[in-house]
């Protein structure tokens, strides 16, 4: 066996109820190596992680650390395995200082000794060239600094293996630069790192070896050095599946909704939409891919009138009319009164779309609230509607009176889009509509959005899966932390391509995109 | 006269000040503990009822027993009261609110029942309780502070759980602030699921503090009777204190060196229409309002500089579930 082993995964396999997260998976981190985990969304890279950081407890498999077989069975056993991992969600406790937070729990023989603790912070921001203030609180702190004090914290605690969940997803390039650069420092002393990501430059220019995942099994590990882009990609998307999803050519095209230079801002400055153009055509299914929390959200949100923008416009073509008129910054209800038909199927479907404890009669109501003159609810439309629905699409329920939460979520999805197919929309948007839906259910959902289609509705399609992405849509739009990175045709792409923009904005960025 | 209103303000400052400090520390655990005012009438009613016993029991008290006895009966059954809370709150995750409200219900009920018994035993035409053996124990002042002027009358005139009362207050600050437990209590009530992935265990913060809190709140309920009522327990004597108490945690925003303060600001607010000659009944009402009045104006301020240090506990209320899928 290799001396200089620091971690060593044999035959993990990880399953949720019915899903396996992992299956199979095998790979080992060298003393003075970063390895990259690489992997598309849901390819179990965070799930295996978190396995080695005490967080889930594998079902089958060994760890070894140092050469030795090791149970890891709480984020305590990590600790004392020298194993830390600064996950995706910071950690830290807002009011309190960098330092107080980089010692939270710590059992000490000697007492509480603050001076002595910020000395020894300073001593390892020192040398691993980090920026830190110890005095300064959580909340006044960028994200960036955020991510140091947690690093900060694993090695506080005298870590030597660093597992850090996509630690430049929350990152300005800058930022980037600064953090491989204290990564590299840390490899230089011996510590063993493996960094989850997606983003293919960031894996070919940091790291010594790749190991690759895709939906949960383990691919292969590659040196850095003798790989490219393009074998990457294949093994993170691997060979087309046919899904035989019926596709018609598109009838009477026209533009329905041309959005126009919109920016959106989140509250900490950083850029969630960027100069995004695009235009949704009516008769054809417009597929938009991306890596999870790109801006797909806040772009559906911002045409359905509950985000607001900074610039840029969003015209709407009435096809009954002919006239224009501009969406942006309008209410749900002012876009309604407008004469637009727009349904809206959000990712959040208990949240945003329905409301769990109320039957599915009331539900429907939720569209139809305004309508009527009489202070007394008006049941029998709305009753009729659902009975309809759950006919129609076989929503398997004990009755139109059972809370919409009691239901499995196809049924609970079926009863959202059937809603917003009632209204008879011009323009649909539908967010990851099969996300955890059975095969059956799925269809049934491809099946609604195709017979939408050609009713000549504008359709919007957020997807995850690639393949349905690529056998669905007619155009498929790629955004990527904010930006469109491309619009290829659906019928000619491949899911390479896709997959290649979907990782491009930040290539871009990181070539002078920032001032 | 101004001794004398210092003095009556301090009296009246103290319940509210064991009150609060209990409240602060169940709050820095994340815990909106509502029982507070049923918790502080079942410290009072628990040390009553010791109390006489004992005294019914013998025929001459011994002071220390008689200080000891009641103390120990109170601490008792406020505890017992916070584990009640706990088990509803921690264990079972019940809401917070109507736990607490209910508990403030139930514990002023058990008051009065056990109160009207008492009352039944002693078999008087006042429906009181007078204890005044026992009340003068808690009453023993210093023994020279009568030589010392207005300086003794201000300072070194009270009872003993008065500088109790500030000592805890001291004693509570400086843990929240300055040591490991007070600083992972605080990781608790901010973010229960920081502190439970630093491997900080968070029910037993959260039952300690509730608890303990409890108990401290306790001892103003037993001030109350021994000290400040002389002894006498008579049924819905305690007041609005306890409410007083919550309002004071806010005021103070969450600080004990500062409730030391605001319960003295409190209780001279209190005491203050008493001394007003030629005030009326409805302009005596109105002045009773001040503390809540003055709670509300430190609220909007509090809000509106937007610090956060001075801001509740962000999981305040809210029930921690460690994620398991």
């Amino acid at each position: 066996m290799e001396q200089n082993i620091a971690l060593e995964l044999k035959n993990i396999t990880k399953t949720f109820g019915k899903v396996v997260a992992n299956k199979n998976v095998s790979l080992k981190v060298r003393k003075g190596e970063i390895l990259s985990i690489l992997g598309e969304n849901g390819s179990g890279k965070t799930t295996l992680m978190n396995m080695v950081s005490g967080i889930y407890f594998p079902d089958s498999g060994q760890i070894f650390a140092d050469g030795k077989e090791i149970v890891i069975a709480s984020p305590k056993d990590a600790f004392d395995h020298k194993i830390g991992m600064i996950h995706q969600h910071f950690k830290l406790v807002d009011v309190f200082s960098a330092a107080e937070n980089i010692v939270l729990g710590l059992e000490d023989e000697k007492g509480f000794d603050m001076p002595c603790y910020i000395e020894k912070i300073k001593e390892i921001t020192e040398q691993y060239g980090f920026e830190l203030d110890p005095y300064k609180k959580i909340y006044e702190m960028s994200v960036s600094e955020k991510q140091t004090v947690e690093i900060v914290k694993v090695l506080f605690r005298g870590a030597d293996i660093l597992i850090l969940d996509e630690p430049t997803a929350v990152l300005t390039p800058q930022e980037t630069v600064k953090l491989f650069k204290v990564l590299r420092n840390m490899r230089e002393d011996g510590k063993a790192i493996i960094i989850i990501t997606h983003k293919l430059h960031e894996v070919l220019s940091l790291s010594d070896n790749v190991a690759v995942l895709r939906k949960g099994e383990y691919i292969g590990t590659v040196k850095t050095a003798e790989t490219n882009e393009a074998q990457l990609t294949e093994m993170m998307v691997g060979k087309k599946i046919s899904l035989n999803i019926e596709r018609s050519e598109p009838e009477n095209v026209s533009d329905r909704l041309v959005v126009e230079n919109i920016n959106c801002v989140d509250r900490e400055g950083i850029k969630l939409l960027d100069n995004v153009s695009f235009s949704a055509r009516s008769g054809e299914i417009l597929g938009i891919a991306g890596i999870a929390g790109s801006g797909q959200r806040e772009l559906l949100e911002a045409i359905a009138g509950l985000q607001h923008l900074d610039g840029g416009s969003i015209i709407y073509n009435n096809p009954k009319t002919g006239e224009s008129e501009n969406l942006r910054d309008k209410t749900p209800l002012e876009i309604r009164q407008m004469g637009v038909r727009l349904a809206f199927v959000p990712e959040d479907r208990l949240g945003m779309g329905l409301v769990g404890n109320m039957d599915i009669i009331d539900n429907m109501m939720l569209r139809s609230y305004k309508k009527g003159k009489s202070v007394f609810l008006q049941r029998k439309k709305p009753k009729s509607l659902a009975e309809e629905i759950i006919e129609r699409l076989e929503v398997v329920t004990p009755s139109a009176y059972t809370p919409v939460r009691r239901l499995s979520g196809g049924n609970v999805q079926k009863i959202l889009v059937g809603r917003e197919i009632a209204s008879s929309p011009t323009v649909l948007m539908a967010a990851y509509p099969v996300r955890g839906l059975d095969i059956n259910s799925s269809y049934t959902i491809y099946n609604l959005l195709n017979e939408q289609k050609k009713k000549g509705v504008a359709v919007i399609f957020v997807g995850e899966d690639l393949d349905v992405l690529v056998e669905l849509c007619d155009r498929i739009m790629v955004i990527g932390s904010g930006r469109i990175t491309g619009i290829v045709d659906g019928r000619n792409t491949t899911k390479e391509e896709i997959g290649i923009l979907m990782t491009k904005s930040a290539d871009n960025e990181q070539n002078g995109g920032e001032q | 006269m101004i001794t004398t209103i210092i003095q009556r303000a301090v009296m009246q400052g103290t319940p509210l000040l064991f009150g609060s400090t209990g409240e602060i520390l169940t709050e820095k655990s994340g815990h909106l503990n509502l029982g507070i005012p049923g918790i502080m009438y079942v410290g009072a009613i628990s040390g009553v009822a010791g109390s006489f016993l004992y005294e019914q029991s013998v025929a001459q008290i011994n002071p220390l027993l008689a200080v000891i006895i009641p103390l120990i009966c109170s601490l008792v059954g406020s505890t017992l009261m916070g584990l009640i809370y706990c088990f509803l709150t921690v264990s079972l995750r019940a809401n917070q609110n109507v736990t607490g409200l209910a508990l403030t219900t139930f514990g002023i009920g058990i008051g009065n029942f056990f109160g009207g018994s008492l009352i039944k035993l002693v078999d008087t035409d006042i429906p009181s309780i007078a204890l005044s053996k026992t009340s003068n124990c808690f009453k023993t002042q210093l023994p020279f502070a009568d030589n010392l002027g207005w300086f003794g009358d201000i300072f070194l005139s009270y009872g003993f759980l008065v500088y109790v009362a500030i000592i805890v207050a001291l004693i509570s600050s400086h843990i929240l602030n300055k040591t490991r437990v007070g600083l992972h209590l605080r990781a608790v009530g901010e973010s229960p699921e920081t502190a439970d992935a630093a491997g900080i265990n968070v029910t037993k913060y959260k039952y300690l503090s509730t608890c303990i809190g409890s108990a401290i709140a306790g001892l103003g309920g037993l001030y109350y009777v021994m000290d400040y009522a002389n002894g006498v327990w008579s049924n819905n004597g305690f007041g609005d204190r306890g409410w007083l108490s919550i309002a004071l945690v806010i005021f103070s925003v969450w600080r004990p060196s500062i409730s030391i303060l605001g319960s003295m600001l409190f209780g001279f607010l209190y005491v203050i229409p008493t001394y007003i000659p030629g005030i009326s009944v409805s302009a005596k009402k109105l002045f009773e309002m001040l503390p809540y009045v003055v709670t509300i104006i430190v609220l909007i301020i509090t809000s509106m500089r937007d610090k956060k240090e001075n801001q509740p506990p962000a999981a305040l209320g809210l029930p921690y579930f460690r994620e398991e899928r």
